[in-house]
């Protein structure tokens, strides 16, 4: 769209007025110092706390770093030791497991829980709240104890089992199902995405459910082939979001373990270990050189997720 | 939807629909159980917790309250307040640096405009941990660790992208004739952003304000960090040296203080539930 186009149509006597024209929407080096005075405080930051930093811990990511000592250059030692490291490989690992298992249940969840609440469900908005409401929690601190005590030994869930006659293990410090606690808090935030999908599902004009209908369609026909192919690019959208997100998690998987990330690291979240190298030991070096990695692991699966977009994304024309 | 529905339809049509709103009922009574659940273990006393699986409480007991307030080396209210004053600032901070951002991308053409706006949605995917060592190096050089500085400065120089973003979508979506007329009437840039766009940026603004306060109150991360003087604590910060300090033996106490910490999210979200679904709708399109 053109920025030029402003209120007036093309057509209007008044926006063939050149002076006008430029008078409503001007540009210039006058309107360019404006611009950048707006802009001042966002610049600022970039620099400061954006831009500077990444430069700074690309630079620290090769040297040996204690804050109490200047850098030490190490070269590739860092990434060296990165590729020896078993508990780095753990978390990775770790890692990898909880994001690939928990966004797509996270996911499903919230389609189907889109779909079951669009078709003019009474109540529809008091349904959405009950849903969203954990999305705002579930980063607590207060949450990730519930979650604690909920899966503990004598948790809620065991109580519930036990009424069942069947006696539960404590699911937290059991290295099997430890991680599983967290991927079931994270499945409890399907409500966010849920939102998402539920504004999409609205974007769907009816009248290609009428055009269906008249032509005859079913309900499963209209679901694959209208709602499915029009809802893939807000599917998308949630993935490359919730993925991004899950790689980040740190503050529940702390919390749950006690800022150790076991049972056995099976907890041990790549941003948990990284904070215990980093704010731990105040490894500074070897933190940024894993951050950088976590870096270029994001940005090449997000890349990943846009070249598999091209196959499964419908964008209509 | 079908205008000619048989008999048989209607009564079919009802028990489908009566079906499916017990399904949405049961699922949300199971999202829910475990909040409600924490609310009324927290007014039981602590032996109980273990042996009561039902949300009914069987006795109102707010001892858990009392000794929880207390049971840290400041009263609970210390660390609520901590975290209200780092809250309320970037609250305002994000609020004013942003949308001057904002105004500037949806509404002004200066050159690198597009530039800046794809390296602002760039660090959108960035990656906290990616920042936070050198941010830790430069603010311990400022001696700025053990202040609230790291948490509030950031907020007032823009760095929230998200909201930028946000209120990008929602300026673009207001009418231009408004900024136009301002303009044949005489008004500036800066008459415009404060005067015209601003007052109609409301619902934006109240989505930014609101998602700043819920995050920002939840957050535990760069306050773990930047914080760690125990009389500096945030609310969350306590919450875990509690749960740490006085482990599984007060669990009464720690839910009490536990759901004491998600109140003014509880509030925030049912006065604002409107911005907060929609602010998450609109960014996700356009």
């Amino acid at each position: 769209m053109s920025e030029q186009t402003g209120a007036l149509a093309p057509s209007s006597p008044l926006h063939q007025n050149n002076r006008l024209r430029r008078f409503l929407a001007p540009r210039g080096p006058r309107e360019d110092r404006i611009g950048y005075l707006f802009l001042t405080p966002w610049f600022i930051g970039m620099v400061v706390f954006t831009i500077g930093p990444i430069l700074a811990s690309l630079y620290l990511s090769f040297t040996e770093y204690t804050l109490l000592k200047p850098p030490e250059w190490l070269g590739l030692a860092n990434y060296e030791q990165m590729l020896a490291d078993p508990r780095l490989h753990k978390s990775l690992g770790v890692t990898f497991l909880y994001v690939f298992v928990s966004v797509p249940i996270q996911l499903i969840l919230a389609l189907a829980l889109a779909l079951l609440l669009n078709r003019g469900v009474r109540g529809l908005s008091f349904y959405r709240s009950v849903y969203y409401l954990p999305s705002l929690l579930a980063g607590s601190v207060s949450i990730a104890i519930l979650w604690r005590q909920i899966f503990g030994k004598e948790g809620l869930i065991n109580q519930f089992l036990a009424m069942a006659g069947i006696e539960g293990v404590s699911w937290v410090s059991h290295p099997d199902f430890a991680l599983g606690t967290l991927v079931v808090l994270n499945a409890w935030t399907f409500g966010a995405p849920m939102v998402i999908f539920l504004a999409g599902l609205r974007q769907i004009p009816t009248s290609y459910y009428e055009a269906a209908q008249v032509d005859g369609a079913g309900t499963v026909a209209k679901f694959f082939h209208i709602t499915m192919p029009l809802l893939t690019p807000i599917i998308f959208f949630n993935l490359v979001l919730q993925m991004i997100g899950a790689f980040q998690s740190f503050t529940q998987a702390f919390v749950v373990s006690g800022g150790q990330g076991g049972p056995s690291d099976s907890t041990l979240l790549y941003t948990l270990y990284l904070y215990q190298r980093g704010f731990g030991s105040f490894d500074m070096g070897y933190a940024s050189a894993m951050a950088w990695t976590l870096l270029l692991i994001i940005a090449a699966l997000t890349g990943l997720n846009f070249l598999l977009a091209k196959r499964w994304v419908f964008y209509g024309n | 939807m079908a205008t000619d529905v048989r008999q048989g339809d209607i009564s079919t049509s009802r028990s489908r629909r009566l079906s499916k709103h017990a399904l949405l009922i049961v699922f949300g009574v199971v999202m829910l159980y475990p909040l409600l659940w924490m609310v009324s273990s927290s007014i039981k006393p602590n032996e109980i917790i273990f042996r009561d699986p039902s949300i009914w409480p069987t006795e109102l007991d707010l001892g858990n309250y009392v000794r929880g307030w207390s049971a840290l080396s400041h009263p609970f209210h210390y660390y609520l307040w901590n975290s209200a004053v780092i809250a309320i600032f970037a609250v305002i901070g994000n609020l004013l640096s942003c949308s001057l951002a904002a105004y500037a991308f949806a509404r002004m053409k200066f050159r690198g405009r597009n530039f800046f706006f794809a390296a602002m949605l760039a660090t959108l995917m960035l990656p906290i941990h990616v920042l936070i060592v050198p941010q830790y190096v430069l603010f311990s050089q400022l001696d700025w660790i053990n202040t609230n500085l790291p948490l509030i400065v950031p907020k007032f120089l823009a760095h929230d992208a998200f909201f930028i973003f946000l209120m990008v979508q929602f300026i673009r979506g207001l009418p231009r004739e408004l900024d136009e007329a301002a303009r044949l009437d005489g008004c500036g840039h800066i008459r415009i952003y404060w005067r015209i766009i601003m007052p109609l940026s409301v619902p934006a603004l109240a989505t930014s304000a609101l998602f700043t306060f819920i995050w920002t109150w939840n957050d535990f991360f760069s306050q773990l960090i930047f914080l760690t003087d125990p009389d500096l604590w945030t609310m969350p910060v306590a919450l875990r040296s509690f749960m740490d300090g006085q482990g599984e033996t007060a669990w009464g106490q720690l839910f009490a203080m536990s759901i004491v910490g998600l109140v003014p999210i509880f509030g925030f979200f049912l006065a604002g539930q409107r911005y907060l679904t929609q602010g998450l709708s609109t960014t996700g399109f356009k």
